[in-house]
């Protein structure tokens, strides 16, 4: 028996397709995620939004709160550690949460380098803003990635903005000869295998999911148009007035997006969403997409 | 055949590819409406909890209706749970049996089958009619009761198409 590899990594991935996966900051919320139909929860201090307010340096959260989730809840448990640190990774790891999150959510821990993380057991998530980040972090062991969008906004145009950037992209690459792919894996940054791989799949090689704004379930409806395959919902459902309502909602509209007057049905009654803010109104470094590379 | 996938949440896209591979035709399973016609029905992983939200009183009418009249049903991890739990399958499960995701493993049962556990269930029962066909250790991997074979790892999941043929052809 062996533990811990490719296909066992990407297949817990894969099992989590057409779900949603919810920020949760407590054991109650954890319950009221997994009540309502969340694939997974992840387990943080603050979500988003509050983070966004709070300001100051956001880091891992405390082992006592990712257990006392862990022990709440039977789904899959994951937990965000800051870019590039390896250490809050490890500490994550040793908890045996489901998946990490290396997230831009996070204050970033080291400028230059993501974590290795094919040296892990666990496995990683992060995020990308378009294609070549997708594969540059693919390239390092994730074996899912979500884009960004714009966490803790309630704004869904950024992960409108990552969704087609990375679809665009994608369709490119499958237009191009194989004399084309080289000068294209230099342009976008990204190993030359993952950038033939994509051109003759169409896709990309794990699973890709959105995150970053949702807080409605047309907002989810939206990104799985737009080829996302499941959705991670941070501050929108227990910053809503109804979160067992709304969480409730958005899991139905991820597996009934295609059917508009479902949506309508699954949209009516939720009870005041979020309340936001737009992301152009947004400071540079205000926003978190931005982090990473 | 016509083969439907249950789509609510999970690993059907995988089934789908090996169910087309073997020269049937697929259906995804999200409503009642989407079973009428169906010769067979896979019940994909994923998440149980998320996939029993999901399943309403009407699909579920229909799926009994479908299971109750001998069709052949492919369950794996989650769907073998629902199986279970819908009374389609004579048997018990202990769900995440094997731990959390860093127990998830490869490995090959007693028959050479190439196996995927993804934070795998246990059968605990077995009743009378059901018929082990593959174990890991002393453990039931496949098990056929009737026209249903319920696996607690995911044959979709790998290059080994022998289950998926087995159940349906």
């Amino acid at each position: 028996m062996e533990k811990n590899t490719w296909t066992t990594k990407l297949g817990l991935a894969r099992m989590l397709r057409g779900g949603v996966i919810m920020d949760v900051v407590d054991a109650d919320q954890a319950r009221i995620a997994e009540e309502a139909g969340a694939a997974a929860v992840m387990a943080l201090e603050r979500v988003p939004a509050q983070i966004r307010a709070d300001g100051g340096v956001a880091r891992a959260s405390d082992p006592a709160m990712i257990r006392s989730i862990q022990e709440a809840v039977t789904i899959p448990v994951m937990a965000k550690c800051r870019i590039g640190h390896t250490m809050e990774a490890r500490i994550l790891e040793a908890l045996e949460v489901d998946f990490v999150d290396e997230s831009e959510v996070l204050t970033p821990a080291d400028p230059h380098h993501h974590i290795d993380k094919t040296a892990f057991d666990v496995p990683f998530v992060c995020g990308c803003t378009d294609l070549g980040e997708a594969l540059r972090r693919i390239g390092e062991g994730a074996a899912m990635i979500r884009t960004k969008g714009e966490a803790g906004t309630g704004d869904i145009s950024e992960a409108v903005r990552h969704l087609r950037e990375v679809r665009s992209a994608i369709r490119r690459l499958q237009g191009m000869e194989p004399a084309q792919l080289f000068a294209e894996a230099k342009a976008l940054a990204a190993p030359l295998d993952l950038v033939r791989s994509v051109a003759a799949d169409g896709c990309l090689p794990v699973p890709q999911f959105a995150a970053g704004g949702i807080a409605t379930p047309a907002d989810a409806a939206l990104c799985m148009s737009l080829g996302a395959e499941a959705v991670f919902v941070g501050s929108g459902i227990f910053l809503s007035s109804d979160p067992a309502k709304r969480a409730r909602a958005i899991v139905e509209a991820v597996t009934h997006w295609q059917d508009p007057k479902r949506l309508a049905e699954i949209s009516t009654g939720l009870g005041e969403a979020m309340r936001g803010t737009e992301t152009s109104k947004l400071t540079a470094a205000d926003q978190l997409a931005q982090r990473g590379h | 055949m016509r083969v439907g996938v249950l789509a609510l949440q999970g690993a059907f896209r995988e089934h789908v590819a090996v169910l087309a591979a073997l020269g049937h035709e697929t259906v995804e399973v999200r409503g009642a409406e989407d079973v009428d016609g169906l010769d067979g029905i896979v019940l994909p992983g994923g998440e149980s909890t998320a996939q029993a939200r999901l399943l309403t009183p009407e699909l579920a009418a229909a799926l009994d209706a479908l299971v109750a009249s001998g069709a052949p049903v492919l369950a794996t991890c989650a769907g073998a749970i629902l199986a279970s739990r819908r009374g389609w399958l004579d048997a018990d499960l202990e769900r995440n049996a094997y731990g959390r995701q860093l127990h998830s493993a490869e490995a090959v049962a007693d028959d050479g089958t190439p196996l995927v556990l993804i934070r795998a269930p246990r059968f605990t029962r077995l009743g009378s009619s059901v018929e082990v066909l593959a174990r890991l250790g002393d453990d039931p991997v496949l098990i056929r009761q009737g026209a249903l074979v319920a696996a607690t790892f995911h044959p979709e999941l790998t290059d080994d198409a022998r289950v998926h043929a087995g159940t349906f052809g």
